[in-house]
């Protein structure tokens, strides 16, 4: 066991984990933040996705305990106070979800890929999602939610 | 997966000493290719030495015009560093070309090196397989070997004991600029060349690389030669995204004033147990300008002594054409720098 404190969504835990506690487990099962998915546990599908340090990362393909000290959020922390974040809202729009298992970790890799590029090109967003499958979608729609919301957003900081 | 003891040390001193004192422990960067290979139990460490807080998150300028990369910094970080684009852009199309931005943004340039093939026996518990388990056999040898090696397979027998790839992008760009990989370890510091870090098979399949037990990667030297004007990454793959290469090349060469290529350096991925290079085949290109029929006498020197194993044969051919149209695309400088891969120009 080991003594980790991580700060998820704006808040901070001190808990203690298993080595071998995967993040994406002690997220949802430790902290009861089950917006974060599991589609695969072996690092391919993408649903888990998170930012770690404002970056996004895959929460299966980590350790609970490598994440000490840094600062997580997950789709729950997209809307704090519920107001939702544009790239929500946009998925609503533009009908980028069917059943919704994908959604979370599409809408954070997107918002880590508009933070670091704010204006991106179609192709820049397909491949900027590379990293996420959607079995149910045909990804057209989620291209174009993230098209609608970098609109929406552009010159706005993030 | 089975459980482990963790700790994680600050300094690169404490980290070798535990990984020394430890049985069966191993090191933890990203974490990226070890927890898949332990959740499918091809890996079982007793022990993991998180190296993450290690001071191994530099990128540092050398006095002679090189770059060092610390084995700490991520793909992503290392890809989109303003040095590594402007003066060793194959590096950062090498990086781009592979996995996913939330694994480059996880994945570190220590962790690169070391990833494990991603043959599927390797994979499965349940098959014969040198690699996992010496003596056992090998799986794709006579099973399904479409991603398979077609380049020094050769053991001491009258059969490979293991045609295993080496997956990796990044490795492929640094064989072709000749980067030089740095170690400390429980006998002090030392360094590799990145044509000795990784080895064939022969025959201990086992082994994926040349370092000692307890040894720890502290950083890569890029050498003073950028090769920014005239360089590609070509990778091809069943799926024009992320999917791992069925032969990729990376090109750099330098020309002269006349045009004339001056030096050429080609590695190739996806084809043997380490990034590729034969450098009597580079050294038809010296003092040449670009020309189709001499690209594929490269090409054909370079595939020298290629065997396929049913399934992959295809990419002895592939391979060649691939390499054609590397050069070619080195040669004229074009345009995929701003544009990093197109996969329309490819497939
Ligand atoms: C779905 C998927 C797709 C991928 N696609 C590609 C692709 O297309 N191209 C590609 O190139 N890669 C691809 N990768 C692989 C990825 O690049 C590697 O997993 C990553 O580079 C490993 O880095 P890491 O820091 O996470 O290593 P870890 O998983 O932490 O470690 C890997 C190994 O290296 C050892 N190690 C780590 N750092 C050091 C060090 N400093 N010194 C000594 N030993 C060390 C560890 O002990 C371990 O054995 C893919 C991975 C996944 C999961
Ligand atoms: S090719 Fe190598 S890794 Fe794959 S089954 Fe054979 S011995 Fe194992
Ligand atoms: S659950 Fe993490 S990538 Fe699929
Ligand atoms: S909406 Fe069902 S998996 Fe994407």
């Amino acid at each position: 066991m080991s003594t980790i404190t991580v700060t998820v969504n704006g808040k901070s835990y001190t808990k203690e984990v298993e080595g071998r506690t995967l993040l994406v487990h002690f997220l949802r099962d430790t902290l009861g933040l089950t917006g974060t998915h599991v589609g695969c546990d072996t690092s391919s599908c993408g649903a888990c996705t998170i930012h770690l340090d404002g970056r996004a990362v895959k929460s299966c393909s980590m350790l609970a305990a490598q994440a000490d000290g840094s600062i997580l959020t997950t789709i729950e922390g997209l809307a704090p106070g519920g107001e939702l974040h544009p790239l929500q809202v946009a998925f609503n729009d533009e009908h980028g979800l069917q059943c919704g298992f994908c959604t979370p970790g599409m809408i954070m890799t997107a918002a880590d890929l508009l933070s670091q590029n704010p204006n991106p090109t179609e192709r820049e967003i397909r491949e900027g999602l590379e990293g996420n499958i959607c079995r149910c979608t045909g990804y057209h729609n989620i291209v174009r939610a993230i098209q609608l919301a970098a609109e929406r957003t552009a010159g706005v900081p993030a | 997966m089975n459980s482990f003891s963790y700790s994680r040390p600050d300094d690169v001193n404490a980290a070798v000493g535990e990984i020394s004192e430890q049985t069966q422990a191993k090191f933890i960067a990203g974490g990226t290719n070890l927890l898949d290979l332990m959740k499918e139990n091809v890996e079982h460490p007793q022990h993991l030495v998180d190296i993450n807080h290690l001071p191994l998150g530099f990128i540092d300028e050398l006095p002679e015009g090189g770059l060092r990369l610390g084995a700490l910094v991520t793909n992503a970080d290392t890809a989109y560093h303003e040095l590594v684009q402007k003066n060793y852009p194959l590096l950062s199309m090498a990086i781009l070309a592979g996995a996913s931005p939330q694994l480059r943004n996880m994945a570190t340039n220590g962790g690169n090196l070391f990833q494990r093939t991603r043959c599927y026996y390797f994979y499965d518990t349940a098959t014969a397989c040198n690699k996992r388990e010496p003596g056992s056999g090998c799986g794709a040898l006579t099973g399904y070997n479409r991603i398979h090696a077609i380049l020094g397979t050769a053991s001491s027998g009258n059969t490979p004991q293991c045609i295993a790839t080496h997956p990796s992008d990044m490795c492929v760009a640094l064989r072709a600029l000749d980067a030089v990989v740095r170690v400390s370890g429980p006998n002090g510091d030392r360094t590799i060349p990145i044509a000795d870090f990784h080895r064939l098979p022969g025959d201990e399949p086992e082994r994926d690389n040349t370092i000692e037990p307890g040894e720890l990667v502290t950083a890569i030297d890029l050498p003073a030669e950028h090769f920014n004007t005239h360089y590609t990454y070509l990778k091809l793959r069943d799926r024009a995204s992320y999917a791992f290469a069925l032969v990729s090349v990376a090109v750099a060469l330098r020309l002269d004033e006349g045009g004339q290529i001056a030096e050429a350096r080609i590695a190739l991925g996806g084809v043997a147990h380490k990034p590729w290079r034969n450098p009597a085949a580079e050294a038809l290109l010296t003092g040449k300008a670009a020309d189709t029929t001499l690209f594929r006498q490269v090409a054909e020197q370079l595939l020298d002594g290629a065997q396929g194993y049913g399934n992959n044969t295809f990419k002895i051919e592939l391979a060649k054409r691939a390499i054609v149209r590397a050069l070619d695309m080195a040669y004229a400088g074009s345009t995929q720098a701003g544009d990093a891969y197109k996969q329309e120009d490819i497939l």
